[in-house]
């Protein structure tokens, strides 16, 4: 019989997949951008899995919610991708520093 | 049984998948098996009984925001083999951060208790479609964010176009308002020249 921890299970481990694909692909952005998605993914799937396990709607609102600000951060963190890559030519992380932010 | 057989199958799947994410040596490999992850995500959505949020899961990631992620991939030009570099170094530190992460998640979900409010078993019966009673609890209760959600995107959207917006240099496009506002009295003159005087320009 699935319960609520086999959800919680997968969702652990892709939210520890996505953490490692933040440090593995630390030069990459694009990749990052991909493993923040799957981070996301996984609090989806936590989120889900609880309405489902109480009966109550709102962990699919909320699941809604988080839907919408990821797609928001994707283009917007695409967006300067873009422009970055237009100004430096390449997307290293390591050049970032350059803004002196 | 079916249930049991379709959650391995879509939860081997979207973690396998998430690997190859992370692994893949192309970065065009790497957004299509995010299409599939995100597919088998929907999957397990559905085992759960929430159809609506599978289903934007599909629209949204797999229509909207991978396909966004594609674009920007065959659009810049990029030495992708040269962001490799320091992979492997990484790959043993990483490996034992993703392992400690995990095991604290394992060991926060084993020691968790469902309190009183949170033994699950007195789940009401849906008397109504899972569409129709998100619906009716996001117009009603969650209104409000709701449309914060929508000025969310708007914000992005128009954030978005005036990052990558240009004023490119070398095109010459007409200028229609110009050319509209041109009357022939501007632009022709009718003159009577004498004869043996010539033209005056």
């Amino acid at each position: 019989m699935i319960g609520l921890t086999h959800y919680l299970t997968v969702a652990a481990i892709l939210f520890t997949i996505g953490v490692l694909g933040i440090f593995l692909n630390r030069r990459n952005v694009i990749l990052m951008l991909m493993a923040i998605e799957l981070i996301l993914l996984a609090v989806n799937v936590n989120l889900v899995a609880f309405s489902a396990y109480l009966g109550d709607l709102t962990g699919q609102v909320l699941a809604m919610f988080v839907l919408t600000v990821a797609a928001a951060e994707a283009a917007i963190g695409l967006a300067i991708l873009v422009i970055f890559f237009r100004r430096r030519g390449s997307i290293a992380v390591d050049d970032v520093n350059r803004m002196r932010g | 049984m079916i249930a049991t057989i379709a959650f391995y199958l879509f939860a081997t799947l979207t973690i396998a998948s998430a690997i190859a994410v992370i692994f893949a040596r192309n970065p065009v490999h790497s957004v299509l098996w995010l299409i599939v992850a995100f597919f088998n995500a929907a999957g397990l959505m559905l085992l759960m009984g929430a159809e609506f949020i599978a289903m934007l899961l599909v629209i949204v990631y797999v229509g909207a925001v991978a396909v966004l992620f594609l674009f920007v991939v065959m659009m810049l030009d990029i030495d992708f083999a040269s962001l490799r570099t320091g992979f492997t170094r990484n790959l043993p530190f990483g490996i034992i951060i993703a392992l400690v992460l995990l095991a604290e998640i394992i060991v926060a979900v084993m020691a968790w208790k469902a309190g009183p409010a949170m033994n699950g078993g007195h789940i009401p019966a849906a008397n109504q479609s899972n569409i129709v009673a998100l619906g009716q609890l996001l117009y009603s209760r969650y209104l409000f964010p709701f449309e914060i959600a929508g000025l969310i995107l708007l914000v992005a959207m128009i954030g978005a176009i005036v990052l990558t917006h240009r004023r490119r240099g070398d095109l010459r496009t007409p200028k229609a308002s110009r050319q509209l506002r041109r009357r022939p009295e501007d632009a022709i003159k009718l003159t009577q020249p004498g004869v043996g005087e010539g033209m005056k320009l």
